[in-house]
Order: C-alpha cells, then structure tokens, then sequence
C-alpha cells in the first residue's frame, strides 16, 4: 500500500471561485433585479398615504372611468385652485385607480406571504419527529376544509375584513406548503452530511438554519410562485362572491374584478393593476431562480 | 476457434467541453464462446462505455460512436438501425446489470418480466413460453420456481433478483452476455453463488461473458483473459494468469499492487492503553407499525459487546444487515441505544439527553461511506471544516488556521479551503471529511465504510492516511467494513458480525487463520480471489 499516483494538489480539481469579482453583476442580475421589484413594491405599500394618492374609497359620480392623465382642477375653500391628476384614470365609480393600485399592494403582498408560514411549520414538523404526526394530521384536517367555505365561515361569524380573508386564503395554502417541506426536510436529515454536522455538536436551530432550509428553497420557489398567484386569485374570487375584502378596500385582485366588466371601453381599469400583479410574480420567480442558482454552487460556477 | 465478438478500434466520443476528447479510443479485444473475458479499470475508465456502445445503448446526442467497428459473430452491430439492434438485443446480446433493485421493474411479477422477452423476440404458445421460464429459473438455481414465478421483486433477495436478471438474460441464449459489475451491489457470498452461477452458465451453454468489473478478486476468480482499461484506453491485454502475475504495464502493475493482501501483516497486539470505548450489551431495536398495521420488532444489534483501546483498530466486519453499521451508529449518537450502555472513557452515554450529549459529541467523529454525500453541497469545504470547532468555543481565526494545518495533513492544498465540495474528486472529498473529524480533536474516529465507495488506487491510500493520523494522533477507531481484504489490512482486532450479533471476535491474524465460527469460516470462503495473492509479480 505505498503507492502514492497523482490525485493531491491543485491540479485536479477545478480553479475556485473568483468571489465577488467583476461578474457579479451579470450572475446575480435575477437576484438584483427581483429584490429591487419587491422592494419597490413593499416600499409602496408601506409609503403609499404620502405617495401623492387621495383617499382610494372615495367616490366621485361626476368624474367615473376617466382616462389615464386626466386632470381635475379643485377649487379650495380661500379660492385658490388645486389641480389632482388622475395619473391612471378612474374606474366606474369615480375612484382614482392610482390610489386603489398602491393601497391594493398592502394587501396583495400580505396574502404573498402566507408561504413563510408554511416553511416555519413544515420545517418543524419534518425535523422534530415526535411533533410530525401531530402536525400532519392537523394538517390533513386543514386541508379538507374548501377555502371559499372557510371565507364564508369566518365572514358570518365575525364580518367581511382583511383579516378574516387572509386567514381564509392562508389555512388552505399552508398545509400544501408544509407538507413539502416536509418531505424534503425528512429526506436531507438522512443525509450524511446533516449527521456529520450532528456529531460536530451543532445545535438543532443553526443545524436547520446551514444544512436543511437552504434545500428546501428550489423547491419552495416553486411552490411559492404558484401560491403567490393562486392567493392572489382566491381573493379575488372571494371579493367576487361579495365574502371577501369589502369593495372599498382596493386590492389588486379586486380592482381587477370591478374593471372586468367594462374592460373593452376602459382597458386602463385592468391595466394598471395587472401590471403590478404580473410585475411582483415575475419579480418573485426571478429572484427565486436567482436564489436557487446562488445557493447552488454548482449552478453558480456555470453562469 | 472463431469469436463470438470482436471489438476492432472503437472509438466513442465525448461532447465537448469534457475532460478528454474521446470516452473510449481505439478499443480492440474478442470474446471467444465459452469464454469469460473481463474489462477491468477504475471509475471513469470508459468500462461501461464501451459495453453500451456494443449494446447500442450509448445516451443519443452524448456520446457518438466515431470509429471502428463491434462485430457479433462477423455482423457489424454498428451498422445496425435501431430496429435491427432491437431485435438483436435479448436475442443474441443480453446484459445484466449492477443494481438488481432498479433494473426490475417494481409492479411486474418477476415471472412477467422474463416471458417479455419471449414475447418480443419468439411467437411461442403461452404453455411453451412458460415453460421456458421455469426452464431458465431452474437453470440459474431459483428454489421453487412455480412459486416464484408469481412473485414480485421486493419479495426476493438481492441475489434472487440478480439471478431473476440472469434468467431473463439467457431465456433466450444469446450468444453474449454482458454483465456490467454485476456483483458490485451484493454480498460477498451472494457474490460467490452468482460468480459460480455464471461460470456454469457458461460452460453449459457456451455463451461468451463480457464482464465488466473494477474488483481483481472477481477477476482471478471468474477471467479466461483480461482487458485493462484506463482513460479509455486498453493498456493490457491478455490471460488472466499473465495479467495477474506478469503485468506488464505500470498502470496494471499499481492496480494490481493496490489490491489489499487477504494475509494480515504482522502486527504488535495493543494491550496496555486505556480502554477508550466499551459496549456493553449493546441492543438497538426498531419497532414499526402503528394504529392500523401488525407491529413489527426488528432487532438491528443485540447484546453487543466490544472494546476498543487507544491507538488501536477494531474492525467490525459483517454484510449488509448484520448491525455493523446500527453500532457505530450508536457509538456516534445518532440514534439512542434500547438497551445496553456505551462508555467513553467510563462515562456512559447511551442514554443522555441531546443538552448532557453535548460535551461527549466531540470525543467521537464519524466518516462516512459515501464521500458525495457526506459534505454539505452549499458549502465550503473550509465552512464543514471549521463548523465544529466554532461549535465548542473556538474563534473562527483560530478554527480556520487550524483547517489549514489539518488539510496540508491530509495532504490538501490549504488554499482549496474556499471550495466547494463539488470540485474534488471522490478521495479527496474523503480526505475532507477525515480533516473535518479530526478538526474536533477527537479520542475516538468512526469510520462507517470509508473506502467502499473508493477506486482501489485511491483505497489504498486513504487507508494509509487513516493509519496515519492514528498513530499521530493516538486515536481509536472503530472500523467498519464489508470488506475482508481491507480488514485484513488496517485492523489489530476483528469482530465479525451476522444477524446483529457478535459471532466472533479476536486478535485479526488469528482469526484469519483460524476462524471458529461457521459463518466467519463462510464469509471467508466467499472472498473472491482468496487463493491469490496479488502483487507478488514474477519477472
């Protein structure tokens, strides 16, 4: 056994990674890209009372489906003029559709978010083995529950509000999530590499935290882009029915499902809101591509 | 005496962008009836290459056929269609595979799946058909074959689902077989039935055996001639006695002298360390089943008794179920014992909850057997590395100096600490994670298979880096192996395990010598190539 072939060195393994070099900016252009959107977006939501936007429930008879750019010039109390445009029209009810689009990402983004909850319980439930068939079964029973039922359920006993539909569109969507990452969590604990940082003496937080939630990520992004729309879709369909978030509260979905109707004479009504829709969900595949790709160092290295 | 095949200067080629142009390059041998011709060489050497370009299985679009020319009794197979290379596979080729798990299929009876063949390639009547089948069960020595015909894969054994491989193989006698590492996913005395099974099929039948193998015990065991293969290329060609005993190539002569002698080395029997590591009826067992199903108790260890002192090697040699894997398991903590305590030093920490377990765990580090698994693909190799010590206390300068030191040991670059698992190769992923345990400063190393996944070339010198760190760093180690010959090699002592217990248990070149108990003197039996004693050429 004193034969020493060449397999040591630098020769036979692959030169390492530049770091954060002159390419980064071209490999984490998903990355950049998809933060900076949904950042934008959360930005507005958070900002949206002194984005020059007026009260997004008040109605106007006198000025309904204008056009996009229209002007109104108020006259004030002391008689000084004030001009308000109305940067993307109005809908059928005088409302100024800029105003319902930057209130209505509030609500849409919160809905978005409904998978973090998921991901906290699925990776509990496939770590902690004793907890697992509790979850589980909880989870069985929560998905047997149709959401749109559950809406009506929740808005007779309590009233039609934001909180009421969140809960409606998250209990369903949460046990598809758990579940998922579940799976993947039971099949990486396996791995040997999840015993070997065991035997390290690493704790059970910074062991899921480094080893078991970075794998649960491709397959999240998945899911996510789906139940991003999916969410965003239930609520509409729930505003539809009259069980969801109360007209007056705009929501991108809602703002859509009022603009339907007369979308041929007045295209911007759909328009604007469904641009940020589809803006945040390509916002939220590309910045999980660019997650996943990231977190893969073998996909980094190739890009 | 004409050739059942004839390989003439085949030549595959890789798309580009790979590590060399061509898989396989200038490939020449033949395969007379009757004869048992082996292709040898390590991963990546073309072997099973160049078996699927004379199959027609090449992956489209991969890797493309550029020269030369495969001849099966005078046809050239290359210039076959696809139709035509269908109709001769199963007929005149037929070829078994390593994983005889994943090449049946699941929801077929495995009766099924060999009368397929006879549908595609003969129109008999359903009685003849299956007679046949039987016929061909009882010929590669299936019990009970009316039964078994209705049986499924997961019902049957390892070796019975090979032999069902074999059987649908040569339901049709082919004129070859093809046998890609057949025996790889077996037990050793598995192994030995289906090596015998193959040589009488072959003297019955006369059908010409390619076998593809990188195992020399297998080689001298079953080979008439022998190919060697590296980087696609055939470096030797010739009788298996010739090969073996007068190689004359210097890559030949390296495998060769690789292989692990099945003689142990002399060594001083370690008596007068401390006792590191003791089990004391050791049991571990599983219970399955729940509300609805019939319980189930598995006894994976029982009544397990070993001791290991410092600065020695206790190998716990046993086949796939035996336990051996279960204690070291248990030894590391990574499942709780039933019954039965493990003492480190004295303490008892079979039964400590995760928090208590916490200042044992960096006194027992485990390497795994599987090197592409047991690091982490997300992160570096330095972060693997330093994540324990940073664990206990250590700074993370102090940790990552200390890495350094342990790669150059392990006799790494230091600078290759800021990459990524995916750009080593399979021995020196395992050097990693020898650096990763001996970070710990650990008194006692557990090493689970380390170099079953490894080819002999790099086996041979993990084992002296694993000897190596050792003595340097007085360590106990506990090693596990399905392998006698690499027992034979590292270990002062031997436990010998079948069924989860200990059937036997001495200082290793007695037990060589001597074994006492029936199974050890089986699983001795079963080593292929037990009679030959590599490396010792002649001039």
């Amino acid at each position: 056994m004193s034969v020493e072939p060449t397999i040591l060195g630098t020769d036979s393994a692959a030169p390492a990674p530049k770091g954060r070099g002159t390419g980064w900016l071209a490999r984490d252009a998903g990355i950049i890209f998809g933060s900076f959107v949904i950042l934008f977006m959360v930005v507005i939501a958070v900002t949206a009372p002194w984005l020059g936007t007026k009260d997004p429930a008040e109605i106007n008879p006198t000025l309904r489906n204008r056009t996009p750019g229209y002007a109104q010039t108020i006259r004030q109390d002391d008689g000084s003029t004030r001009t308000f445009t109305y940067r993307m029209g109005t809908d059928s009810l005088g409302r100024d559709i800029y105003s319902r689009v930057v209130y209505g990402a509030r609500i849409s983004l919160i809905i978005g978010a409904t998978i973090a909850v998921g991901l906290v319980i699925g990776l509990i439930s496939g770590y902690i083995r004793w907890l697992d068939a509790i979850v589980m079964r909880l989870m069985d029973g929560l998905m047997a529950i149709p959401a749109i039922l559950l809406a009506i359920a929740l808005v007779s006993l309590f009233r039609a509000g934001l909180l009421s539909v969140i809960v409606a569109i998250v209990v369903p969507e949460v046990p598809r999530v758990v579940r998922l990452v579940r799976a993947i969590v039971l099949s990486v604990r396996a791995e040997p590499y999840v015993e070997a940082a065991i035997c390290a003496g690493t704790s059970t937080p910074a062991l899921l935290a480094r080893h078991i939630l970075p794998n649960t990520i491709p397959a999240l992004i998945v899911q996510g882009t789906f139940i991003c729309a999916s969410a965003i879709l239930i609520e509409a369909i729930l505003s539809f029915l009259g069980i969801g978030i109360p007209p007056e509260t705009p929501t991108w979905g809602n703002i859509m499902a009022e603009g339907r109707g007369l979308f041929r004479l007045y295209p911007h009504n759909i328009f604007f809101p469904g641009i940020c829709l589809a803006l945040t969900v390509l916002a939220v595949n590309v910045l999980g591509d660019g997650l996943r790709d990231r977190l893969d160092p073998k996909l980094a290295r190739r890009v | 005496m004409t050739s059942v095949l004839e390989v003439q200067g085949l030549t595959v080629r890789l798309p580009k962008g790979a590590d060399r142009a061509n898989a396989v390059e200038n490939v020449s041998f033949a395969v007379a009836p009757g004869e048992i011709l082996c292709v040898v060489g390590e991963s990546g050497s073309g072997k099973s290459v160049t078996a699927h370009a004379i199959m027609g299985l090449l992956p489209p679009n991969q890797l493309t056929v550029a020269g030369g020319r495969v001849l099966l009794e005078g046809d050239n197979l290359l210039a076959k269609t696809p139709g035509e290379m269908r109709r001769i596979r199963g007929d005149r080729i037929s070829m078994i595979f390593q994983e005889p798990m994943t090449a049946l299929n699941p929801v077929m009876k495995v009766g099924d799946q060999i009368t397929e063949v006879l549908d595609i390639h003969s129109s008999l009547s359903d009685a003849e058909r299956r007679a046949r089948v039987l016929d061909v069960m009882r010929a590669v020595r299936l019990p009970e074959p009316e039964r078994m015909i209705e049986a499924y894969p997961h019902q049957l054994s390892g070796g019975q689902r090979q032999r069902i491989m074999i059987a649908a193989a040569l339901v049709l006698d082919p004129v070859l077989l093809i046998a890609d590492e057949p025996t790889t996913a077996l037990d050793v005395t598995t192994q030995a039935q289906i090596l015998r099974l193959i040589k009488e099929l072959r003297e019955r039948r006369n059908t010409g055996v390619l076998f593809i193998t990188h195992d020399f015990g297998v080689v001298a065991e079953i080979a008439h001639r022998v190919v060697v293969m590296q980087h696609g290329r055939v470096v030797e060609h010739g009788a298996t006695e010739d090969v073996l005993r007068r190689p004359r190539d210097d890559y030949t002569r390296m495998l060769i002298r690789s292989v692990p002698s099945l003689s142990p080395p002399p060594r001083a029997p370690i008596t007068e360390t401390p006792v590191v590591l003791q089990t004391e009826h050791l049991t571990k067992t599983y219970v399955s089943g729940g509300f609805f199903q019939k319980r189930r108790v598995v006894e994976a260890a029982r009544n397990v008794n070993l001791s290991v002192r410092r600065g020695e090697t206790l190998g716990v040699v046993g086949e796939s179920g035996s336990g051996k894997t279960t204690v070291a398991r248990c030894i590391a903590r990574l499942i709780e014992p039933s019954e039965g305590a493990i003492l480190i030093e004295g303490a008892n920490v079979a039964k400590l909850s995760a928090r208590a377990l916490r200042p044992h765990r960096k006194r027992v580090q485990i390497v795994f057997q599987d090197p592409y698994r047991s690091l982490n693909p997300r992160r570096t190799v330095g972060d693997a590395i330093v994540e324990g010590p940073v664990n206990f206390g250590m700074s993370r300068p102090d940790a990552v100096a200390r890495a350094r030191n342990l790669m150059r040991l392990v006799g790494l670059d230091a600078e290759a600490l800021a990459r990524y698992p995916h750009q080593f190769s399979g021995g020196q992923r395992q050097r990693i994670c020898i650096a990763r345990a001996l970070a710990m400063d650990p008194e006692i190393l557990v090493a689970d298979e380390p170099v079953s996944a490894l080819d002999v070339s790099v086996q041979a010198q993990v084992l002296q880096l694993l000897d190596d760190v050792r003595q340097r760093f007085n360590l106990a180690v506990l090693f596990i192996t399905h392998d006698l010959r690499v027992a034979a090699q590292v270990c002062d002592r031997i436990a010998v395990m079948h069924k989860g217990e200990v059937v036997e248990e001495g200082i290793t070149a007695a037990v060589f010598a001597a074994p006492q108990h029936d199974y050890t003197r089986t699983l001795f039996d079963s080593a292929p190539g037990r009679n030959f004693e590599f490396g010792k050429f002649e001039t």
